[in-house]
Order: C-alpha cells, then sequence, then structure tokens
C-alpha cells in the first residue's frame, strides 16, 4: 500500500479516477464538487468544464458508449439540468464505465436548495454508492465503475458537502493496470430509445436492478459493526460518523450501496435487535423504503430534516428530543468584495427601483444589504425568464422597470435559451438584461468557461464573444461597458435602455477583482510562449 | 499517543488564511501519527464572510466536525470572531485570540495565521520538526522562512492563551 494522504473527499475521487484510468473528466462547477476535476487535471487527468451539467452528462456517457472510464461531476442542482440524459441513460446503459458524482448541500452552505439527490437513483433508476469519508470516497469510485461495467449501467456516487469538504486519510491502492479501455460497439436497439427500443429497454432496467439488489444483500459495501442488541442504527454516508460517536456502543449497519437496497440484510439486522433507529440527513429516504418494506424501524423527527446533521443532533434523534436547538450566533455574512464592479450596477439599479430578476453567483450578494437590489434568484439562468413573465403581466409602469440580471458563466450555462425566449416571445415594452461579465467563474473559485477564452487548466481555448452571439440572435440594442468608480457610463446606458421599450442587452464587463492579478501573470506568460515559439 | 480526541477549532474572515492554517495543523498531526479530521465551509469564503475550520485528532476520529460545547482549543484570526465561537468552547477549554501574538514581530500580517499556530502547538503532541516540515513542504523556498520565523515567534509566547469559564 502507498503512504496515507491526507485528503478531501473531493481530492480522493478525483485521485482514485485517476488510478482508475478514467479516460475523461466533465462537469460544470458547483460547490462542493468543483474540486474534484481540478483535481483530477492536476493530476494529469483529462478534464473538460462543459457549458452545463446536461452538456457534461451528456459527453461523458458519449465517452462511455465509446467505451472508455468516464466521470462527471456536479453539484446537486446541477443533476436537476442534467436529469434528461440521466433517466434515459438507465435505459441505454454505457458500453465502458460512467460515474456520475452528485455533490449534495444539506445545510445549504453555498446553494439555493438543500434537494436530497438519493431520491434520483429511485426515480431513473440507477445504482447509488454513498462514501462516509475520503478512505470511502477513494474505494468507492473503483467499486462504481466495476458495478458500472459489470451491469452496463450509469452509477451515482452521492455525496454530501461533510465528505467533500472534509480531509481524512486516504490509503491509495498501488497503480494497477488491469482496466483496459473499450472500443464502441453498435447496438442501435440499446441505444436508441425510440419507443420501440425503449419499451424493452426499461424492462431491461428493472431485471438490471433486480439482480443488483441480489448482488447488494452480500455486498462487501455494507458493513456491520457489532455492539449491544439494544440499540441498532441504520445509517449511511457522513451520518454513519455521527451515529458511531453518538452512540458508541450501538450496533450498525452501515449502508454503502444504498440503492437498490439490501433489503433481506436490513431485515435481518432490524431483527438482530430491540430497537432500530435509521439515522439519516436530508429526506426520510431510507426510513420510508424500510417501513416500505414492512420493517419495524424509527425515523428521525421531522425538525432534523432541515439541515446538516452532526454529533449533539444525532444524539437528540437518538433520544427522541424534540426540544428546540439552541441557535448558533450568526457569524459574518459574505458580500460583495469592497472593490467589485458589481457594487455600481447593484447601486444603480436599487437607485432606480428597478425589479430585478437575479441569478446563481457572487451577485446574488446583491439581494443583501446595503443594496437589496434583487427580487428573485431561484436556479441557474432563470433571470432571464422570470425578468420576461413579470414583464408580460406587470402594468406598463412596473415592466419598465424590471431587469434580468445575470453572470458570465451562467448566462453560458442556461442564459442563452433564455435570450432566444426573449427574442421570440418579446414582451411589449421590450425588456432589459444585464450580464455581469467579470470574465471568470467567481463563486465557485474561479473557474474557466466558454467566454473566458480559457480552459479548466487555464491554458488557451476558443473565446466564445457574449456580445456577438447576443447580437446573432438578433436583440436589437446591444451595449458593452465597464463599471468602474467615477464613470457614470454604466448608468447612462441603463436609463437609456430602460426608456427604450426596445429588447436591450448591456454586456457590464470587468474582470473580477480576485484574479486581475491571475490575469496579468497568466497573459504575461501566454506573450512568453509566443516569443519563444517564433 | 492520547487515545481520546481532541478537538481544535480555526475561525477568521475569509481571505485571512484559517483554511492554510488548518490544512497545516492536520497535516502536522498526520505526521506525528494521529488518526486526524479536518472539515470546513468555504462556499463564501472569499467574499469576507467567517470561514471555520473543525480539526480533530486522536487514535480514531469519526464525525469530522467538533461538537458545540466540545473544543478544546480555538483559535481565533479576527479579534470580532471569538465571541462568535465561544458557545463551541467547552469549559476549561483554550481560546488563542490575536493578541496572543506581537504583530509587530511579524513581516506582514499575513503570517498572524502561521505565528498563531506557534502559540497552539505548544499545546499539541506534535514535534517541532513535523511542524516545520509541513510549513516548509507548504510555503516553499520563497517564504518558508518569514512563516518559520512567525512559527517559533508564535511557539514562544508563552503565556497567552485565555480558558474559557
Amino acid at each position: 500500500m502507498l503512504p496515507k494522504q491526507l485528503l478531501s473527499g473531493d481530492e480522493a475521487i478525483a485521485l482514485a479516477a485517476f488510478h482508475a484510468g478514467v479516460m475523461l473528466g466533465t462537469g460544470y462547477p458547483g460547490t462542493p464538487s468543483t474540486e474534484i476535476l481540478e483535481e483530477f487535471a492536476r493530476l494529469g487527468g483529462r478534464a473538460q468544464w462543459s457549458p452545463n451539467e446536461k452538456v457534461a452528462l451528456e459527453v461523458a456517457l458519449g465517452a462511455a458508449f465509446g467505451g472508455a472510464r468516464a466521470l462527471t461531476t456536479m453539484k446537486h442542482v446541477g443533476l436537476n439540468v442534467a436529469a434528461d440524459p440521466l433517466f434515459t441513460a438507465a435505459y441505454t446503459g454505457v458500453g465502458g464505465g460512467l460515474v456520475i458524482v452528485s455533490a449534495d448541500d444539506p445545510g445549504m452552505a453555498s446553494s439555493q436548495n438543500e434537494q436530497d439527490n438519493r431520491r434520483y437513483a429511485v426515480a431513473a433508476g440507477v445504482p447509488m454508492l454513498e462514501p462516509s469519508d475520503s478512505q470511502e470516497a477513494y474505494d468507492f469510485v473503483f467499486a462504481a465503475f466495476e458495478l458500472s461495467e459489470r451491469w452496463r449501467i450509469p452509477v451515482l456516487l452521492r455525496v454530501t458537502t461533510r465528505v467533500c469538504h472534509s480531509y481524512t486519510l486516504v490509503g491509495p491502492r498501488l497503480n494497477d493496470s488491469a482496466w483496459h479501455p473499450g472500443r464502441f460497439e453498435r447496438d442501435i436497439s440499446g441505444r436508441v430509445m425510440i419507443p420501440a427500443n425503449a419499451r424493452p429497454a426499461h424492462r431491461r432496467l428493472r431485471r438490471k436492478l433486480a439482480e443488483m439488489q441480489e448482488w447488494n444483500e452480500t455486498c462487501w459495501l455494507n458493513t456491520e459493526l457489532g455492539g449491544s442488541s439494544e440499540l441498532g442504527i441504520v445509517t449511511s454516508g457522513i451520518s454513519f460518523m455521527h451515529a458511531r460517536e453518538a452512540a458508541p456502543e450501538a450496533r450498525i449497519l452501515k449502508l454503502g450501496f444504498t440503492h437498490p437496497l439490501p433489503l433481506k440484510r436490513i431485515a435481518q439486522f432490524v431483527r438482530s435487535v430491540k430497537r432500530c433507529v435509521v439515522v439519516e440527513e436530508g429526506d426520510p429516504y431510507l426510513v420510508e423504503a424500510l417501513r416500505a418494506a414492512g420493517l419495524n424501524v424509527e425515523g428521525k423527527a421531522e425538525m432534523y430534516r432541515f439541515g446538516e446533521l452532526n454529533v449533539p443532533r444525532v444524539r437528540r434523534i437518538l433520544d427522541g428530543d424534540t426540544s428546540p436547538e439552541p441557535p448558533a450566533p450568526a457569524g459574518k455574512p459574505p458580500q460583495l468584495c469592497d472593490a467589485c464592479p458589481y457594487r455600481i450596477v447593484f447601486k444603480a439599479l436599487r437607485q432606480r427601483d428597478c425589479i430585478v430578476a437575479g441569478d446563481i453567483g457572487c451577485y446574488t450578494l446583491g439581494a443583501l444589504p446595503p443594496f437589496e437590489a434583487m427580487d428573485s434568484c431561484v436556479c441557474m439562468g432563470a433571470s432571464l425568464g422570470v425578468g420576461l413573465g413579470l414583464r408580460h403581466v406587470l402594468p406598463t409602469e412596473e415592466a419598465r422597470r424590471v431587469v434580468s440580471v445575470i453572470g458570465d458563466s451562467t448566462f453560458i450555462h442556461s442564459g442563452i435559451s433564455g435570450l432566444v425566449e426573449m427574442v421570440y416571445n418579446p414582451p411589449e415594452d421590450g425588456h432589459v438584461v444585464i450580464v455581469l461579465d467579470n470574465l471568470t467563474t467567481a463563486m465557485t473559485g474561479h473557474q474557466e468557461h466558454p467566454a473566458t477564452g480559457r480552459a479548466l487548466d487555464h491554458g488557451p481555448a476558443h473565446r466564445i464573444v457574449i456580445e456577438d452571439v447576443v447580437r446573432a440572435l438578433g436583440v436589437p440594442s446591444v451595449h458593452v461597458v465597464e463599471p468602474r468608480a467615477g464613470s457614470d457610463q454604466f448608468e447612462r446606458v441603463l436609463d437609456q435602455c430602460l426608456a427604450s421599450r426596445q429588447l436591450c442587452v448591456i454586456i457590464a464587463r470587468r474582470p473580477c477583482v480576485l484574479i486581475v492579478k491571475r490575469f496579468r501573470d497568466q497573459e504575461r506568460r501566454d506573450c512568453e510562449q509566443e516569443a519563444h515559439a517564433r | 499517543m492520547r487515545a481520546e480526541v481532541t478537538n481544535i477549532i480555526v475561525a477568521g474572515l475569509g481571505g485571512q488564511g484559517v483554511l492554510t492554517a488548518s490544512d497545516i495543523l492536520a497535516k502536522a498531526l498526520a505526521r506525528a501519527g494521529y488518526d486526524v479530521k479536518k472539515s470546513e465551509i468555504k462556499g463564501m469564503s472569499q467574499r469576507g464572510g467567517s470561514v471555520t475550520s473543525d480539526v480533530r485528532f486522536g487514535r480514531q476520529v469519526f464525525s469530522p466536525m467538533v461538537p458545540a460545547g466540545e473544543a478544546d482549543y480555538l483559535l481565533v484570526l479576527d479579534a470580532a470572531q471569538v465571541e462568535v465561537h465561544r458557545h463551541m468552547v467547552r469549559s476549561g477549554g483554550v481560546v488563542i485570540a490575536p493578541d496572543a501574538v506581537d504583530a509587530g514581530r511579524l513581516s506582514s500580517r499575513k503570517e498572524l495565521n502561521v505565528a498563531l499556530l506557534g502559540v497552539l502547538s505548544v499545546h499539541l503532541p506534535v514535534g517541532e520538526g513535523d511542524w516545520l516540515a509541513v510549513l516548509r513542504e507548504r510555503f516553499g523556498p520563497e517564504s518558508f522562512e518569514a512563516n518559520r520565523a512567525a512559527f517559533l515567534h508564535g511557539r514562544a509566547c508563552d503565556a497567552p492563551a485565555h480558558t474559557s469559564g
């Protein structure tokens, strides 16, 4: 065995993917998943940011059709975007191996909701593994590929913030080269999902799930820790760690392969203890499945559905304690950086009492004081559609104050479709869209995207010019301005657009203050390389 | 070797080096042979908001998160954050605040995190050699010397820690 390393769950997934011979890693940045592909690239793996999660999954699926091992990574809400290919990829299956990492964020450290993506495994009908620390994250990647290849099916590796961003010791395997890429094999009836092919494909999927369930009954991914028969705990993922600490005397069934569930093994465990409690974060996924199977298990009180679990909360769950929890003192909330160019934009929007349909990114902080200049933030790209809907129905005087605000990376992710909607179904009094272009995906830690002209590793790539896309779609009024202190150019353009009753897009472009230095360094390196090449 | 789990919280504001400090701390403990877990919430860390990182070590650690009221040490890089995190500290736990070191002795504010680690290091079962090896690995030749000096300055500040009642 190689020496142990202290790795985050994300780093462990990346290292395992590298050791497992993954030929292509795709994804879209999103906390807490972002570091997986960055680390995979740093190790020497081939990793790419896609414009959004749907495309990322499709590219990885194609690679797996081609016989490769492919990995795709995203945060929980990203899987909503990728849900369309996910559900049918469960039918088509794969030729090589495909592992989809869903990084959930219970407690919403950096997310707009705390949806529990274990539900996706059930809904789409794909197997799901849930590691509880970095060692398991590492080991389960290998297991996921083995499952994927054995049953020719995409596998969901479901992790959470405290697995992704906790550092624990990992003993990596020796690099073994047992795995070799397959090749493309034509399988028209298996992969072209017209109804005539999809009907048998659905039956095939259910058969695979039944086989996997049987296999899971004796699978090493589920482990039992001895203890008193007074109290049994069924748990998975990070909740296992809290439960083990909260009740060291309990007998624990720790599930690593959590869909399809090994119900016979669980039933045997439940019968072996006097009292059995299911300890799980988020939705009552396990407890509902166990009760549906007729097992007599206790779940957690509804109050523990919200937020993360931790050791004290698990103690309370086991004690049946539903008294109010002590509130934690509030820390200092984040805010737009002092020199952030977006400050100028939000100040101007506030002064004009604009109704602002916002979006996902640093600039969502424009909703907080002192600006309070954002009226909605729903999901990636929603600013366009929501702004248009408001424009369609509000009385003219209000409608004309509606503005959609979206960042550069979010615009590429799913803003473009909203812009298509705008030119196709324009509101009577036009609309104003502001693209906040700071030349990076700032919120998640400054990742590249197709409009930065740089690839995941910051090397050069084709640059999509946002204003060219906007003009090509037929938007009549397009402006590129630099919001900076001491200039009223942005405000003048904004006033002109608000008064115009036209479809207007203002691209407010100025680099994120946190990466100006990186830009300069990068430019210098590029120049040097160019000079060298000559 | 300590069998029971020791709990440390490093806290401050985005940009102060909280995560760098907890990274060095966790690596030094791993190097000394302990099971270590480190957990952090960093989604908003570059926007000046509160950042905390939990480090736990012992023979075997389960949960990566320090339970409220069970921290043995609280290391705080921003004085205003002491009160925010005091509820995490156990009775008799040690609070190390920025005034534990003489900031004038540091070559820049950037080394405050490492200097405070120096103060904490006196309490932990990790040899100076392990600490310095991790610092060297972390900082590389250009800033290792300044950080080494900051660490040793903190390590020499002997009576700074407040105990929590």
